[in-house]
């Protein structure tokens, strides 16, 4: 091994391709991408090195627009190339982009066991609630009673939520961010790129053709600090313009309490994303708009140890105990004879 | 412990089968009968036939499991149609088995277990062993249960440890039957319970006590002598191909110098590549269980992105489920191998069973126009070349390659030459690395391969995916020219393998008047009975392809030098149909669906019907 060459600096014009953005104008993708092309320069990690593989839906196009080396594959699979090419060669950075349908509907499947596994991949689900590419059905993530072309008199389907299925599948890195704070869209990814072990972001995105201001309720600008929490490890759960709102636990009940009048910052929930037991983390992740603020940040992040790197060591382990194979002596295993 | 040579005689060849309760380990006396058999110096074929549930009710019909094995002293290419003698280990045994045991053949019977309450499991009214609806066969009881419990009594073992011995005690019978060695099981013992003693003792006893038992009780009046065959030079093993599929696939990470990912679902009768692959982890090997079959050509796929190679394997079902994955394999042009054991279909079918019945599945079972290439092993022991070869072919025309072998195959053992590493063919790859005019779909001149330029190269960053390519640059592309034209080049690389397989061999005369053509499995059954046909002095020949997509170059002129054609299959005339689309050709088809292998005796007679003229034979 030669010593390791300084990387040039690359900026976010390099993670740019030729290819024209075939988004709608006005999509939540487009700031997803600019802040993932922002990103890449400050990961260090080599352009070669990176991988963005996707499904089927607009989301998943993303991998078109991102100077790496990309994979747009079928509905639903991209975990599990991205498993396989990770698996295999653990030394590359892997991102699978992912939208509402692809992950949790005709892939649901294979994010469990990702996210289960603890492969090292940064899993990005852009939810917006809606199937944007065959036109405005509605999706795992529509809340019931949406009216769309599919669902005339409203779905009957009962929604998911994406964190909840995570934390239930005890994904190592859980989080959640809206497309339109780029700030906070930014910092969440950076910090899942930097998790050893599966990270998944759920990202609130507006779909402003089929599903637009599904977010707007709580996420639009002037209702946000008020209708959403911040998540910060070692920090109380305050919001509000005047930060005189928090979250209190009431045995398993996550209350919405007014600061002042008896109550103190001291009362309130402190924020641990590290805690081994994942109940907290999923009382929080299940906090909805209007009984409470949507929770936005990280949820989750703890360590143990991924799938890769227990594939290579059982490999490493098996030869340091048994020695490198060898065909010939493995052939001739068991009981052979000699015609002459 | 050898009886006078008076009472030998000398055969060509037998065929046994050991028929029990699934728990009664007949699969166990049947391999180890086989490896003593192989070891002595026989030629061996095997064929297990075990039922799809675990453990069905004891003593019921369902839960009948067998193990047939044929030895013989010269080259045998089946496990014979029918045995000479069937070991019956209680009544639902010899009532599933009996009709495939040709009158005057032997049953040796444990009549210990045909009690009245197992007599009624398997549907008798009265008693076989003492009615005469065993005339015509030799019938030999022998009260194995309690003779072993006997052999055991002092072995300190629980009466249920001992039950499960009793298979020893009949395998020790059949070797005093058949002459052979109680060496080679003696020492499988010993390893097999090295941390039991106890065990391995008290199986040790109840062999040795079963063959005591033949050489006292007078019970045969002769036991028998297979001489040794006369199999070409070489060291030998026994090996089933499952196994060798597997040790097919690692051995082309050592030829092509990459590491082998394989990532399969369990499913009958495939699941043993699994087991098998995950136990060569200090070869480097990487194995992985996946969630479901869609994950694990998704990994597979994922790996080839990669510059690994990626594997994944299958039954029927399986391969239904990847067949999307396999579509998109095509589109990126990934040198993907999906090996599938093909079982009775359709839907679950019958899992334990075998059938060709995935050949179209193989060729058309995707949408759009989706050409991969594909091979098929023809023996056991020929898994292990082709495994190797179709991994050639996808690496070297970067294209997704389908090894189709079935449980027949899988499950079955032969003799097994084991090669010398070095002389296995060198598989060179190049990954693309020069960023100088690169595109990810420029083509070689001669094979139309594109560059397999993997992530980790720097410069050479690029996209691909289902979606339709520009010829070239592997963009996405949707203009009508460009997605014929790459139509047309994704066709035309799967043909051009052609130029780089060999040739179509035919066994016995160049022209004649009927050509038995087959695929897969059938091998022997087809080549017993061409020769059968041959000695008759029949202007028959055979040939057989071990490459289905594309076709030997030469099968069109081979298939024009007969009068007839003949295909036998175990599906309803797959192969037939391809052949007659292709060639024009009016092949007839002998075709079963049983879920069994195809019989010698009746590839016969369908020759038989089909030919009359003689040939002057050339000894």
């Amino acid at each position: 091994m030669t010593a390791p060459q300084p990387l040039p600096a690359l900026s976010r014009k390099d993670f740019v391709t030729d290819q024209e953005v075939r988004w709608c104008p006005g999509c939540g993708d487009y700031s997803i991408l600019a802040q993932t092309q922002k990103l890449m320069p400050e990961l260090n990690i080599p352009q070669e090195q990176i991988v963005f593989i996707s499904g089927i839906g607009c989301s998943s196009r993303l991998p078109y627009y991102m100077n790496t080396y990309g994979f747009h594959s079928i509905h639903g699979r991209a975990p599990t190339i991205a498993t396989g090419l990770k698996a295999s060669r653990p030394e590359l950075s892997v991102w699978v982009v992912t939208g509402d349908g692809d992950a949790l509907s005709i892939g649901g499947n294979h994010l469990i066991h990702a996210m289960r596994r603890n492969i090292d991949l940064v899993i990005v689900l852009f939810n917006n609630r809606i199937y944007g590419l065959t036109k405005g059905q509605y999706s795992p993530t529509s809340e019931q009673g949406k009216v769309t072309k599919t669902s005339p008199l409203g779905s009957i389907d009962y929604p998911i939520n994406a964190c909840s299925l995570a934390l239930g599948a005890n994904a190592t890195f859980v989080a959640r961010s809206i497309a339109t704070d780029t700030h906070h869209l930014i910092s969440t990814l950076e910090r899942a790129s930097q998790h050893k072990g599966t990270s998944f972001v759920e990202v609130f995105q507006n779909c402003n053709v089929f599903n637009d201001g599904a977010f707007d309720s709580f996420a639009d600008k002037a209702v946000r600090p008020d209708r959403t929490v911040l998540l910060e490890h070692g920090k109380p759960l305050v919001y509000g313009k005047e930060n005189n709102r928090g979250i209190r636990l009431n045995g398993t009940v996550a209350e919405v309490v007014e600061t002042g009048n008896g109550v103190s910052e001291a009362d309130l929930l402190i924020h641990d994303e590290k805690m081994d037991d994942p109940t907290i983390a999923s009382i929080l992740a299940r906090m909805e708009y209007p009984e409470h603020p949507v929770p936005l940040g990280v949820l989750r992040a703890f360590e143990r140890p991924s799938y890769d790197e227990l594939m290579e060591e059982q490999i490493k382990d098996a030869v340091a105990e048994q020695g490198e194979g060898d065909l010939a002596t493995l052939f001739s295993e068991g009981d052979t004879w000699v015609v002459e | 412990m050898t009886a006078s040579s008076d009472d030998v005689r000398e055969l060509e060849r037998v065929t046994i089968r050991f028929a029990g309760d699934s728990g009664d380990g007949s699969q166990l006396a049947g391999q180890q009968f086989t490896n003593t058999a192989a070891i002595f110096g026989n030629d061996v074929s095997t064929v297990p036939d075990y039922p799809a549930e675990i453990r069905a009710p004891a003593g019921s019909l369902p839960g009948v499991s067998s193990f047939q094995v044929s030895f013989s002293s010269h080259q045998i290419y089946t496990p014979g149609d029918s045995p000479n003698l069937l070991v019956a280990m209680n009544p639902a045994a010899l009532k599933t088995n009996l009709q495939d045991l040709p009158k005057g053949g032997t049953v040796v019977a444990n009549s210990d277990e045909f009690t009245e309450a197992n007599l009624s499991k398997a549907n008798y009214e009265t008693n076989p062993l003492e009615d005469d609806s065993l005339a015509g066969y030799r019938v030999i009881r022998v009260p194995i249960t309690s003779l072993n419990a006997h052999a055991l009594k002092d072995s300190g073992l629980s009466n249920t440890q001992i039950d499960r011995s009793k298979n020893m005690f009949a395998l020790g019978l059949m070797f005093w039957l058949y002459e052979r060695s109680l060496e080679p099981t003696l020492r499988w013992i010993d390893a097999k319970f090295s941390k039991n003693p106890q065990v391995a003792e008290a199986n040790a006893n109840t062999l040795k006590a079963g063959f005591n038992f033949g050489d006292t009780a007078e019970l045969f009046p002769v036991h028998y002598r297979v001489p040794k065959a006369n199999l070409k030079p070489g060291h030998y093993r026994t090996i089933t191909g499952n196994e060798a599929t597997a040790l097919g696939f690692l051995a082309v990470a050592e030829l092509s110098k990459l590491q082998l990912f394989y990532a399969s679902y369990p499913i009958t009768p495939a699941s043993d590549i699994l087991s098998e692959l995950a136990r060569f982890k200090r070869f480097g090997v990487k194995t992985m269980q996946s969630e479901d079959e869609l994950a694990a050509i998704g990994a597979a796929i994922g790996a080839a992105f990669g510059g690994s190679l990626g594997l994944t394997g299958t039954s029927g079902p399986g391969l239904a489920l990847k067949s999307e994955a396999i579509g998109l394999a095509v589109m990126t042009e990934l040198p993907v191998v999906i090996a599938s054991v093909q079982r009775a279909g359709p839907s679950t079918g019958m899992p334990t069973k075998t059938e060709q019945t995935d050949l179209l599945q193989a060729m058309f079972g995707r949408n759009g126009e989706s050409p991969v290439a594909i091979v098929a092993p023809a023996t056991p022991a020929d898994c292990f070349a082709m495994a190797i070869e179709a991994f050639r072919i996808a690496l070297l025309h970067m294209v997704p390659t389908i090894f189709l072998s079935d449980s027949y195959l899988g499950s079955g053992s032969e003799p097994w030459r084991i090669p010398d590493v070095d002389g296995l063919p060198q598989i060179d790859v190049t990954f693309a690395t020069d960023a100088k005019g690169f595109q990810p779909y420029a083509r070689d001149e001669k094979t139309l391969a594109r560059p397999w330029a993997v992530p980790g190269t720097p410069g050479l960053e690029h996209r691909i995916g289902g979606l339709e390519k520009l010829d070239g640059a592997g963009t996405v592309s949707y203009t009508a020219e460009n997605h014929e034209r790459m139509v047309y080049l994704r066709t035309e690389k799967v043909a051009r393998i052609v130029n780089d397989i060999p040739d179509v061999e035919v066994q016995g005369n160049e022209t004649g008047e009927l050509l038995v053509l087959g695929w897969g499995s059938t091998y022997g059954a087809i080549t017993s009975a061409v020769q059968r046909a041959q000695a008759e002095g029949l202007s028959v020949s055979s040939a057989h392809l071990r490459h289905l997509n594309p076709f030997p170059g030469n099968l069109g002129d081979v298939l024009s030098r007969f009068d007839r054609v003949l295909v036998p299959e175990m599906n309803l005339g797959q192969l037939r149909m391809l052949i007659r689309a292709r060639y024009l050709v009016d092949a007839a088809g002998f075709n079963r669906v049983t879920g069994r292998p195809l019989k010698t005796g009746e590839i016969v007679e369908r020759i038989h019907a089909l030919v009359q003229r003689k040939v002057n034979v050339v000894a």
